[in-house]
């Protein structure tokens, strides 16, 4: 169960580097670092089975801390939109080089 | 089978159906062009992770992702994408150029391949708990208090600590997304 539930992991958070890698649209991109989040919660819930409760302590944690920063980051998305019209990640180059 | 003791085989067979729903929902989310559809899709994979998460012994951390996840962060994130409109597929793709998808490419397979030679690695045995131990726990306290008593004991600190980052979070969102007037 433990290899198993880790390729599972690995494969999601694959799939959630690709996504913020790939896509513009800053919403998705934002749930792709949740599906990332989420990926390794896998992880600590298999080694919790294992290696004892303490990951499942820390999946908690990583919730709470996952639902704030959902909170900011939606209030900053609502932020740039008002600035800019779009949430198009193309159009919010402010810090390039 | 790595672990130990034998699996019962329709236990396997569910456990992988639930990975592969997870792992096939994450794919379609994040190929989706609409907002909305793609966050549909990611609810799917949350709730195929929590079904993960009771065959792993984790019942209350399954309940919590249910509720937590796919109930309150997805419904913000969809109530932001009604909110500023997003709703329909714009007009041209938002896929990043060839070298944007070669990079993930290259990250990716990195990152796997990182991943699965972890997984080859093994552990000290005195550090792994015999198999079994999680679920005859449960049996024995039940779901909540295995994982309640660490909480309010050894990680009492951490756990006071998210109160703080909860409230920084509520007062940061409220600062972002207030409407900006001179006369303020």
């Amino acid at each position: 169960m433990l290899v198993d539930s880790l390729f599972f992991s690995a494969v999601l958070f694959t799939i959630g580097v690709a996504g913020v890698l790939i896509r513009r649209n800053a919403i998705i991109v934002f749930m792709c670092v949740e599906l990332m989040l989420n990926a390794v919660n896998l992880s600590f819930i298999a080694f919790a089975r294992s290696y004892g409760v303490g990951g499942q302590v820390f999946v908690l944690l990583v919730m709470t801390v996952a639902a704030a920063e959902a909170a900011v980051g939606l209030a900053i998305i609502i932020a740039v939109f008002r600035h800019r019209q779009t949430v198009d990640l193309q159009n919010v180059n402010l810090l390039k080089g | 089978m790595a672990g130990p003791g034998a699996t019962p085989l329709f236990y396997t067979f569910f456990f992988y159906i639930f990975g592969l729903t997870a792992v096939a929902a994450g794919l379609v989310f994040v190929t989706r062009k609409s907002p909305v559809a793609a966050a549909m899709w990611l609810v799917v994979t949350m709730f195929a992770i929590a079904a993960l998460y009771v065959m792993l012994d984790a019942q209350f951390i399954g309940a919590i992702q249910v509720m937590v996840y796919a109930g309150a962060i997805m419904v913000v994130f969809l109530f932001v994408i009604m909110l500023l409109n997003l709703g329909h597929p714009s007009q041209f793709s938002d896929l990043r150029s060839f070298g944007w998808k070669l990079a993930a490419g290259v990250v990716g397979l990195g990152i796997m391949a990182e991943i699965f030679t972890l997984t080859r690695g093994t552990v000290a045995h005195p550090y792994v708990l015999p198999a079994g131990f999680a679920a005859g726990q449960v049996a024995r306290e039940g779901v909540i208090a295995p994982l309640a008593g660490p909480l309010f004991r050894q990680y009492l600190l951490a756990f006071e600590l998210t109160s703080v980052v909860l409230l920084v979070a509520i007062v940061g969102a409220v600062v972002l997304g207030m409407r900006r007037t001179n006369a303020g």
